[in-house]
């Protein structure tokens, strides 16, 4: 490599007449205000989101910040989460994945029946189902890739038909409980205080680690690096969230499997949508295929393998909605189970256009609309009431995304 | 008939990097090209000219090999050559700039860059992304081009003016170090100040030795930066003007065809 240019573009003391746009106003309020809005800091509104609701919740009812219900909203909120984290990937291709409902209620009572009827092992029976799940997100891709059907319209029918196997699967008695062990365990088993703490501590020096070493790496090759004040700060936020929550959960049973499988595979897509190949390419597929192509990208692979993924992630979350419910039933799946899937990662500022978004918004939005619904349990609302509150919530989320969209827009064209 | 050895002027390359013989080309009962030879040499700025459907853009996709033409022979430095491919194109150091920008909007600038070729470590679609030397290497790229008008590599493409965005473009399409540059109407589209950026972005093309064919419908730009202009009518290459010794009004004339065959004469 050449060793010009070794440091960021020339500093923007005198304003250049040239630069239309894109300029970077130096830091201030307003733009942090702004850029809030406007969902740049789409996390942080979430997180402020959350902090709204729970305050609400907590001055209408004091139970609601207990260890016992926090413990238990978490553990309400893992199975929609990880079919979120399949719904993030779908939306950063711009694509749309109906089925996930269905498909988590079938793999759910192809694992029931394996495990139960047929008396597979638990694992194996696990395995299997989220096998199928890949299968049918590998059928599901292969319409929407070869016959160009937008996403939408395959998977509608798709919702339908895998429901109509999950009948099928399930057969005469409709209700198939599942036995103590393995997949029970899954959301019932809780990591002791120390293993929680341990747990906590690799996190948080695993976060502040890599941070540290990508600045460096920055540093070496003499490019620009944030603020280190902003820099600490983050880093004392993570770690502050990780210690209180790690603190919280031990208060009452401790930190539930359950919720370390979630977050594991919210860090792991996370990873992957942002620091590698494929991951780029996603996004690139999602704000312009036909770029993306020209780039010499596959973006016929990618969508199937994205296909792939989200039928395997609700495979998985309807493990473990099963798990938790000791049962898979016909409805198991149905309902609410599909929207609030989507609403989640959506009302956590991922862009239903495509292309814009984190897979953390899978986790920060399940916790969002988890909390609403466990806060209005608590108020013993009806669901008249509930069902109208989560559907504004959801619409207000659209209407910010898309008047985001919308701006972005505008500013360009001007 | 079409004279591919029209002008002798100085700019004319010794030997041609990349020279094209009798390209034909139809789409059904079109015949979008007709016998055109092509040539460009190192160093060299050709301006493709010619009236609406005359043939430009076929040509240029002939070449990078997205249409491949029914009949033609290639060399390049020399070597009897097929562009029957992208790849082709692309591995003989051929890069093409569309007209219909080929950028991710939601991607900053270092990632459009880099798309499709990202630097990253081993483990294929699963390698991890090298975003320092990508970050390293974009700003060396851009101030070698002395693209000033992109202060922050890590702005969003899609919030950067059309002549930024034609910037990034055309840096892109260098990233592989090509030989050969073509682009399709680069300033279409753009103002006063932005088209300035764009033109001098050819320049430096230029002075680096590149081969450069730039299409474009503006006379003006095209006396300000080719060396040569070849003109297309209809399929064909009706003339072919040294930028030194020839004026606009003359090349306007072998556009609309009003005296190309004057025109031919006068430039041998
Ligand atoms: N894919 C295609 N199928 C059928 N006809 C085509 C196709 N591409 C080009 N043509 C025809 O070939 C001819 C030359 O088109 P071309 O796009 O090369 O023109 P051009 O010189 O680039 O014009 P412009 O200045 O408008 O861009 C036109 O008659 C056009 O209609
Ligand atoms: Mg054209």
């Amino acid at each position: 490599m050449s060793d010009t240019a070794t440091k960021a573009p020339p500093p923007p003391e005198t304003p250049d007449p040239t630069t239309e746009a894109g300029e970077r106003p130096e830091f201030s309020l307003g733009a942090a205000l702004r850029g809030l809005a406007e969902g740049e800091l789409g996390s942080l509104r979430v997180i402020l989101g959350i902090a709204l609701v729970w305050i609400i919740f907590q001055t209408q009812n004091s139970n609601f910040l207990t260890a016992l219900n926090l413990t238990n909203l978490m553990l309400q909120v893992v199975a929609v989460g990880l079919v979120s984290v399949g719904v993030v990937l779908v939306l950063l291709l711009g694509e749309i994945d109906l089925s996930i409902g269905s498909v988590s209620g079938l793999c759910a009572a192809i694992m029931a029946v394996l495990n139960i009827k047929h008396g597979w092992a638990p694992v194996p029976a696990v395995v299997a189902a989220i096998i199928a799940g890949g299968i049918i997100g590998a059928f599901q891709g292969f319409f929407v890739n070869f016959f160009k059907i937008p996403s939408f319209v395959v998977t509608l029918a798709g919702l339908i038909g895998w429901q109509g196997l999950q009948l099928q699967v399930l057969g005469d008695t409709g209700t198939i409980n599942l036995q103590s062990g393995f997949i029970v365990d899954l959301t019932s088993k809780f990591f002791s205080s120390a293993t929680g703490w341990i747990l906590g501590i690799v996190a948080i020096a695993a976060y502040v680690g890599s941070a540290l070493w990508r600045r460096r790496r920055r540093v070496a090759a003499g490019l620009g690096v944030e603020d280190f004040f902003a820099f600490a700060f983050r880093a004392v936020l993570v770690a502050i969230a990780v210690v209180v929550s790690i603190y919280v959960l031990n208060q009452d049973r401790g930190l539930p499997y359950a919720v370390l499988i979630f977050i594991g595979f919210v860090w792991v897509f996370a990873f992957i949508t942002t620091r590698t190949r494929f991951g780029r390419h996603m996004y690139a597929v999602g704000g312009n295929a036909e770029a993306a192509r020209r780039a010499g990208i596959n973006v016929t692979r990618v969508r199937m393998v994205v296909f792939v993924l989200s039928s395997g992630m609700a495979a998985i979350g309807g493990i473990m909605a099963a798990s938790r419910l000791l049962a898979v039933n016909q409805s198991s799946g149905g309902s609410d189970f599909l929207l609030l899937a989507i609403a989640g990662p959506v009302v956590a500022g991922t862009s239903l256009f495509g292309g814009r978004g984190t897979v953390w918004s899978a986790l920060l939005g399940a916790i969002l609309i988890g909390s609403i619904s466990n806060g209005m349990d608590l108020l013993a609302l009806s669901s008249a009431v509930k069902f109208m509150i989560t559907g504004g919530v959801l619409l207000a989320a659209v209407t910010i995304d898309s008047a985001t969209r919308l701006r972005r827009q505008s500013v360009r064209r001007a | 008939m079409t004279d591919a050895t029209a002008t002798k002027p100085a700019a004319q390359p010794k030997t041609p990097l990349l020279e094209l013989r009798g390209v034909s080309k139809s789409f059904g009962a079109v015949r979008a090209l007709t016998d055109v030879d092509f040539e460009v040499g190192p160093g060299e700025v050709v301006a493709l000219v010619g009236d609406n459907g005359a043939g430009k853009s076929t040509l240029i996709k002939a070449i990078s090999g997205i249409q491949p033409g029914d009949r033609y022979t290639a060399r390049f430095e020399g070597n009897d050559v097929n562009l029957n491919t992208p790849q082709d194109a692309t591995s003989l150091g051929i890069a093409t700039v569309y007209q219909d920008l080929a950028l991710a909007d939601n991607l900053d600038v270092v990632e459009n860059l880099f798309l499709g070729s990202e630097i990253s470590g081993p483990g294929g679609e699963l390698g991890l992304l090298d975003e320092t030397r990508m970050e390293h290497k974009a700003l060396d790229l851009l101030s070698q081009l002395a693209v000033t008008t992109i202060r922050n590599v890590r702005t969003e493409v899609g919030s950067l003016s059309g002549g930024q965005r034609q910037s990034v473009s055309i840096a892109r399409s260098l990233l592989g170090e090509p030989k050969i540059v073509m682009l399709d109407e680069p300033t279409a589209a753009l103002g006063v100040a932005q088209t300035r950026q764009v033109l001098d972005l050819i320049t430096r093309l230029r002075e680096r030795g590149l081969g450069v064919v730039v299409i474009s419908h503006n006379l003006a730009d095209v006396f300000e930066v080719a060396d040569r202009i070849i003109v297309l009518r209809l399929g064909q290459r009706v003339a072919t003007f040294d930028r030194e010794t020839s004026t606009p009004d003359q090349v306007v004339a072998a556009i609309t065809g009003a005296s190309s065959n004057g025109q031919k004469g006068g430039q041998r």
